[in-house]
């Protein structure tokens, strides 16, 4: 560099990365060996009933490890759901496309998930959905094990039975 | 009985209950909130109190140890904050958010508050972590290690003729030592300073045994103002003053053999009224230590580290707290009269905090 360049610094790039290795622990641990046999894996609230998926392990009302294991439907409901029209970096999945809240049958808590197999003009809430899982030979201890949701055909389940998760 | 006069605030505020779990090399069963669970279940059990008579919760942790965002949030889960309760958090060493609660508790309107500190060091690559509380401009972007930073504040040391490796040594010894009593500890055993002496320099002059260990862990302590500390426990430690003071991130612009915050929070916490019988010093690296106790102006006749301290069990963002847990156990266990509990906080002894704990004699 030589001696002349003295113009003032105005701005200053440090990239930065740091690795981590996830601990899931003892109770995500449990769902995530679900998802790699094709199922949904939940914790029970020994105290309010409650049935988490995934739990963290414990329940966020009561401070109590949700200790009971709850093998969970294939089936569940659409609470809530967005049309994604727009493009962004990074994007694996053709637009538009759906993505829903899908509260599990016997679960008490929502997830995130894939709507396929009907035109995006007709996804609705309340929809009955059921889960559509990669091979068999193809399934990972992870959400990826899921390909998507689609409806089943089944009536429109009631507000009142979803009402309580939006 | 009755508490002693505060120092600094009005009220009288004891540390009633305290709870930690052991300090492992690795956590790898459990994620944030299952070690901590057991720590907040044992504290409440302690205090004989269940979530509903704790007034406020403030917790200390850092999202850069767990790589993930809100995780003081997530960590909310171990207690099970329903029906709401006041809550607060500290991105530091949970000692600072148990002086957040004794803040809360002097203000008069709550009477019993929960602080825990939860940290596990062992997901990243620590000295990469920790070179993200660096200034990010002119310091940060070279990614110095914690153990060459803290090897140029022993190089000051020695160089000012302050203190000695033997007395580096003698410190770990000691610590590695006292830590076979505490079954929480993680670096546990009796070696002759001349025999660690033998070890080769990690970064000169620092050896393996004046660096703390990587520890996963978690902690907890139920702070009660006035005489419902008595319910808890028969002979409180009462918290007769407090104080924290931070100095610049430049470390050009300090001398880094001396604490001038310590020195300061230590004044102001009045640990030069009365003697001290013991001190735990969060002076994570073994040259740490002398610059700490000269600091606070700690003598022969205070017996330091216990516990084992630091070298011993090194849980960030719990380790401030465990200090404080660990000199109020001996205010209640009889062993103290008055305890020094120290923290820090920051790269090279940045921030200080000292607390100066009394039981009725």
């Amino acid at each position: 560099m030589s001696s002349e360049s003295t113009e003032p610094v105005t701005m200053l790039s440090t990239p930065i990365r740091l690795d981590y290795d996830f601990t899931a622990g003892l109770s995500q641990s449990k769902t995530l060996a679900g998802y790699a046999q094709g199922k949904f894996i939940g914790q029970r609230c020994p105290k309010c009933k409650k049935v988490y998926v995934p739990s963290g392990g414990s329940c966020p009302t009561d401070g109590v490890a949700t200790d009971e294991i709850v093998e969970l439907a294939n089936t569940g409901t659409v609470t809530t759901y967005c049309v994604v029209n727009v493009p962004f970096a990074g994007q694996s999945i053709e637009i538009p496309y759906i993505c829903a809240q899908i509260l599990l049958d016997g679960a008490n808590i929502s997830f995130m998930g894939l709507i396929q197999e009907i035109p995006t003009d007709e996804v609705r809430m309340g929809l009955r959905v059921e889960a559509v899982w990669v091979p068999e030979e193809e399934l990972t201890p992870n959400l990826s094990s899921v390909k998507y949701f689609r409806p089943t055909g089944e009536p429109d389940a009631d507000y009142e039975t979803y009402k309580e998760y939006l | 009985m009755s508490a002693p006069k505060p120092v600094v605030g009005t009220r009288p505020v004891a540390v009633a209950a305290f709870a930690q779990s052991p300090s492992l090399r690795r956590v790898d069963q459990a994620n944030e909130v299952e070690m901590l669970m057991p720590v907040i279940s044992e504290v409440f059990a302690k205090a004989k109190m269940t979530k509903d008579d704790i007034d406020f919760i403030c917790s200390g942790s850092t999202d850069y140890l767990i790589g993930g965002p809100f995780s003081f949030v997530m960590a909310l889960d171990a207690i099970g904050v329903w029906p709401p309760k006041a809550e607060s958090h500290v991105e530091m060493d949970a000692a600072w958010a148990l002086y957040e609660a004794w803040v809360q508790l002097q203000e008069g309107h709550i009477d019993t508050a929960l602080v825990y500190g939860f940290g596990k060091s062992s997901l990243g690559d620590l000295s990469r972590v920790l070179a993200m509380q660096l200034d990010p401009y002119t310091m940060g972007p070279l990614w110095p290690d914690q153990i060459s930073l803290a090897a140029l504040q022993a190089r000051a040391l020695l160089d000012r003729g302050l203190s000695s490796e033997v007395e580096f040594a003698e410190i770990a010894a000691r610590s590695r030592k006292d830590a076979l009593k505490n079954p929480n500890a993680q670096v546990r055993n009796e070696i002759p300073v001349a025999e660690l002496l033998e070890e080769d320099y990690l970064v000169e002059p620092l050896r393996r045994h004046t660096v703390p260990p990587i520890s996963d862990a978690a902690a907890a302590i139920i702070l009660v103002a006035g005489d419902r500390a008595y319910d808890v426990v028969d002979r409180p430690a009462w918290i007769t003053g407090i104080d924290h003071r931070i100095e610049t991130h430049a470390f050009g612009a300090r001398d880094l053999a001396t604490s001038p915050s310590t020195a300061k929070a230590a004044e102001v916490a009045g640990v030069g009224r009365g003697p001290v019988d013991v001190a735990e010093l969060l002076a994570p690296f073994a040259p740490q230590e002398v610059i700490v106790r000269q600091a606070i102006g700690l003598g022969e006749e205070t017996t330091i580290n216990p516990s084992g301290g630091p070298l011993a069990a090194n849980p960030l963002m719990a380790g401030g707290l465990i200090r404080i847990g660990e000199a109020a156990a001996r205010i209640w266990d009889g062993s103290s009269t008055r305890a020094v509990a120290h923290a820090s906080q920051g790269p090279l002894l940045q921030q200080n905090l000292v607390c100066v704990l009394e039981g009725e004699s």
